[in-house]
């Protein structure tokens, strides 16, 4: 079973959730996505600048994901959440502390002023 | 099989008395596995459990019962150890083998008498009531207290180191503190006539009278103060209250009643065993005679429960053979050593001595006949030779070829033995007997810190007098053993938070990015390190915390300016300064409240917190808030949170100082002040402290002549009270050590560490500090106080400062693309106010579990 999220059921689709002005550098904002709360990570000079996870922290069950404190982890990046400050790798969603918890990721891109994400 | 015998088969040993000797023996009793042989039964005739009387000054400075009290609460319950408290043992029956309370009669098969001692009260015409008060229990202690509540001056009769302790207290109440000694020179057993002098001139350097060779003969009614004491003579001195701290006896009427054999100057008489006349019956500590002496000193005490429970376990045990009277004490802040034959008493001994009588300091050092071993030394007024002097007598360490140099005065301060040069059966612990090869051990079997060491061999946790050789002791092991330890930030930073903030001010950085570029590695940081660069650039430069460049360092909470709550909304505390407000504004934060719903609770530091509200909320509660005048009250910040005050002297009857108006004074001046971690002030108007600041990072205490500055103290998990750091300050005086004491605080400590924590972690301990910040040993003072006015200067609330610009507001939406809120959070309202709704409450379906 794969844990990455990138369960690709129909032909790849992108959608604009909103504008690449909204994002904030090395920090988080949460667009409404089709019903579900999605954090965007901008991330200037990483290799992959934008990252979408699911806003849902496991542990608490509070939407907050995305107003959590970016961070690097032994060159992993990665964000912490702001309740209980476990960590969260960017790419996967797997949890650093605990291998039960994992967020749910979407393909992100900016594209001409917007933002993107794949449904 | 193993050895536990069944309790049916185990012998009744029945401890009189709970105090220090005989609480340690239980301990011990425990330790060694005794209770497999006996079972035990404690009485004390205190209502207290056993408590620390050696700090027992520490009563009036902050400490309650409880904090003096010592072991765990529940140790004797635990291991099956009967307590009776307030139950005094009125009689032994030898016949029957039976102790005789008012309660009952309790059969043993083993008596331990540990009644330690009492105090000696001279027969003098009209001692009673006020004029014959003692100091040995914390009923005596409360005693005095409630009757130095209407006094001004106090007298204490002793000059001893009992009597000395006693007019610290007097002092430390508020007091005019005199001692009138019967010999000519103050503590006659462990000073030389040099030594009590310079003594003497310290104490009253200090403001307490000191009247030597006075013998009082009657206690009249005074006409200034409440009695007269008419010395011999004709001269007299008036007080409203006499302490009497002449000496111990022992507590042997148990003894004597039941015909056990007791000395001449008193005490159960005992041999090397602690067994008195009666096999069946032992005797350890104050109580009990050896050889003919008693031993008023807690480890002797200790060292004969630690030899009988050695004993009763079936164990190896040593005998008692007299105890080491060497001290070393803090008298009214003066340092008093006394080490062996501090008189020169041995045949053919000879001295050398140092006095300094312009800074009235003293020091002897005793040398054999031969001129080879030290065995006696006297220090007033710096112990800093203390240790390497007991270990030159303890270990009969040769002298050096200039005997003199181990008590002259050096530029690199007092001589130090090297912790390598001690043998490993060098005591380090006296108390507790713990030899430097014990902690070698100790740190062998893994104790990786000093608090491990404690824990492991209890060195340091009896009188507390070997705590700095202890750690010199571990610090020289740990690096001979090549143990260093890494104190990098974490893995961007190889520094302490100290260094980077030495960086951030010496290169005059200001943002995160270029400190981590010229001193760090990777290029995002992580939770460790960027709100502690976060926090030392506030520190520093004070830029609002909205700032583009800082908002990606700040933690959870800086980073909304809000407190996040378990449902991921948010509390909003506005500033209430010194918890003073208008009903005008009340009103405000009611409407305020009521219009978005929020959940309403008044919090400890007089404020009013609101909770409840989302993030697109805020900026809409704050405009209204900042309307009516309100400022943010950094509650989400590791920051100024509150001046906590009195009502002081405009409303109540007792205030001596306007206690609202400095703290006003004070919450204006640091709010917005970023720090290692939170800081909590509070102002008192008078002494009662019903501010409650001696639990504050900074603690005012108004006086009649100005204010009390405490410092470094704290509530949480882990109280400590705040000491008292300076008296009786005009404001100004007081502003500038406050200055001072913050800003050397935010200079010196590790992340996210309290001010009480902090103040622990100083070698040199309070003294150092008033050093750094009062006598500006270091010409720091100027500085520190320059880079708080810039703080101060730089003040903006940082939420006024959010709402005038719209990118920064752009952060505050539930979800930029949409303008519902989280449709996941839920209330449920409980006592007229909504709450989060609990996960037991909430019967929804989740809306994600589809999609996996």
């Amino acid at each position: 079973m794969s844990l990455s999220n990138a369960v690709v059921k129909s032909p790849v689709a992108w959608t604009p959730v909103c504008a690449a002005s909204d994002l904030v550098a090395c920090s988080g904002v949460v667009v409404w996505h089709a019903g579900a709360q999605v954090a965007l990570f901008h991330v200037p000079g990483a290799p992959t600048e934008l990252y979408a996870v699911d806003n849902r922290d496991p542990r608490s069950g509070a939407n907050v994901i995305g107003r959590g404190l970016i961070a690097s982890v032994h060159g992993e990046l990665v964000v912490a959440a702001p309740l209980y400050k476990q960590h969260f790798r960017l790419r996967d969603g797997r949890c650093l502390e605990d291998d039960g918890q994992v967020l749910r990721v979407w393909a992100a891109r900016v594209v001409e002023g917007r933002v993107e994400l794949q449904s | 099989m193993n050895a536990i015998a069944s309790i049916e088969q185990r012998e009744k040993l029945v401890i009189v008395g709970n105090g220090m000797v005989g609480h340690h023996c239980v301990e011990q009793l425990i330790e060694r596995g005794a209770l497999a042989r006996f079972e035990v039964r404690v009485f004390g005739e205190e209502r207290q459990r056993a408590y620390d009387r050696v700090h027992l000054s520490e009563y009036f400075t902050g400490s309650d019962a409880e904090a003096l009290a010592l072991g765990d609460a529940g140790l004797y319950a635990a291991q099956g150890v009967a307590l009776h408290l307030g139950e005094a043992v009125l009689e032994v029956d030898r016949e029957r083998r039976e102790v005789v309370t008012a309660q009952g009669r309790y059969a043993y098969d083993r008596l331990i008498l540990a009644t330690g001692s009492y105090p000696f009260v001279p027969p003098i015409q009209g001692s009673e009531g006020a004029a014959r008060l003692v100091y040995r229990t914390l009923d005596d202690l409360d005693a005095i207290r409630a009757a130095a509540a209407t006094a001004r001056r106090g007298v204490v009769v002793g000059g001893g180191l009992l009597g000395l302790e006693a007019a610290n207290a007097l002092k430390s109440l508020g007091l005019e503190a005199h001692v009138v000694e019967f010999a000519p020179r103050l503590m006659p057993v462990q000073l030389d006539g040099e030594g009590g002098a310079a003594l003497r001139a310290r104490i009253e350097a200090l403001g307490v009278g000191v009247h030597l060779a006075r013998v009082t003969q009657a206690i009249v009614a005074g006409e200034e103060y409440r009695y007269r004491m008419n010395f011999d003579g004709g001269e007299y001195l008036e007080t409203d209250l006499i302490v009497f701290s002449a000496g111990i006896r022992p507590q042997d009427a148990l003894a004597r009643a039941c015909g056990l054999e007791v000395a001449a100057r008193g005490g159960v008489v005992i041999d090397g065993e602690c067994r008195s006349s009666d096999p069946r019956i032992h005797a350890i500590g104050e109580c009990a005679s050896w050889n003919g002496s008693v031993f008023g000193l807690v480890a002797p005490g200790y060292g004969m429960a630690r030899n009988l429970a050695a004993a009763l376990a079936g164990q190896e045990a040593a005998a008692f053979a007299g105890a080491d009277m060497s001290t070393k004490l803090k008298l009214l802040g003066v340092d008093v050593g006394s080490i062996g034959d501090a008189h020169g008493a041995t045949p053919g001994a000879r001295s050398y001595r140092f006095i300094d009588e312009a800074g009235s300091s003293y020091r002897r050092l005793v040398l054999d006949a031969s001129g080879k071993r030290v065995i006696g030394a006297v220090l007033v007024g710096d112990n800093s030779y203390y240790d390497t002097l007991l270990q030159y007598v303890q270990n009969g360490i040769a002298v050096p070829a200039d005997p003199a140099a181990l008590i002259l005065p050096q530029s690199t301060g007092a001589p130090s033995l090297g912790a390598d040069a001690l043998p490993d059966s060098a005591t380090i612990c006296s108390c507790h007997n713990v030899s430097k090869g014990a902690v070698c051990a100790a740190i062998d079997s893994g104790c990786g810190d000093l608090a491990a060491v404690k824990s492991c061999t209890r060195a340091a946790t009896g009188c507390g007098g070997c705590a700095a050789l202890l750690k010199q002791v571990f610090e020289h092991e740990l690096s001979a053993r090549g143990v260093s330890v890494d104190k990098s930030l974490c893995e961007h930073f190889a520094h302490t938070r100290q260094e980077l903030y030495a960086l951030v001010r010496v290169e005059g950085i200001r943002d995160f990015d270029t400190l981590l570029a010229r001193h760090g590695k990777g290029h995002v940081g992580c939770a460790l390190c960027k709100p502690t660069v976060g926090s030392i650039l506030a520190s520093c430069w004070n830029q609002p915390i909205m700032d583009p460049a800082l908002v990606p360092l700040q933690d959870t909470n800086d980073t909304f300016m809000a407190n996040m709550q378990k449902n991921g909304t948010y509390s909003v505390v506005p500033r209430i300064p010194g918890g003073e407000i208008t009903p005008d504004k009340l009103i405000v934060i009611g409407q305020v409240a009521k219009k978005y719903d929020l959940y309403t609770k008044i919090t400890g530091g007089q404020r009013i917190d609101l909770f409840g509200a989302q993030l697109h909320e805020l900026p809409l509660i704050w405009e209204e808030l900042i309307a009516a005048g309100f400022e943010t009250g950094h509650a989400y910040g590791k920051s100024t949170r509150t001046v906590k005050s009195c009502v002081g002297s405009t409303w109540c009857r007792y205030g001596v100082q306007d206690s609202v108006k400095m703290a006003l004074l004070l919450e204006d001046r640091y709010k917005g002040l970023r720090s290692p971690h939170k800081l909590k002030f509070a102002v008192s108007g008078c002494t009662r402290e019903c501010a409650e600041a001696q639990s504050k990072d900074i603690g005012v205490i108004a006086t009649e002549k100005g204010w009390n500055l405490y410092v470094c103290g704290n509530g949480g998990m882990r109280p400590r009270h705040a000491e008292l750091f300076a008296t009786d300050l005009d404001d100004a005086t007081l502003v500038r050590l406050i200055d001072r004491v913050l800003m050397f605080y935010i200079r010196t400590a590790d992340k996210l560490q309290r001010t009480s924590v902090w103040r622990e972690s100083l070698e040199g301990g309070l003294d150092y500090l008033k050093q750094v910040i009062i006598d500006d040993s270091l010409g720091l003072g100027a500085e520190l106080e320059a880079q708080m006015q810039h703080v101060v200067d730089r003040y903006e609330c940082e939420w006024a400062n959010a709402l005038k610009d719209p990118e920064k507001l752009k952060r505050f939406r539930t979800f930029v693309n949409d303008r519902r809120a989280d449709p996941d959070v839920h209330f449920v309202r409980e006592r007229g106010q909504r709450r989060p709704i609990g996960a037991a409450e909430l019967h929804l379906i989740p809306t994600t579990e589809e999609v996996l």
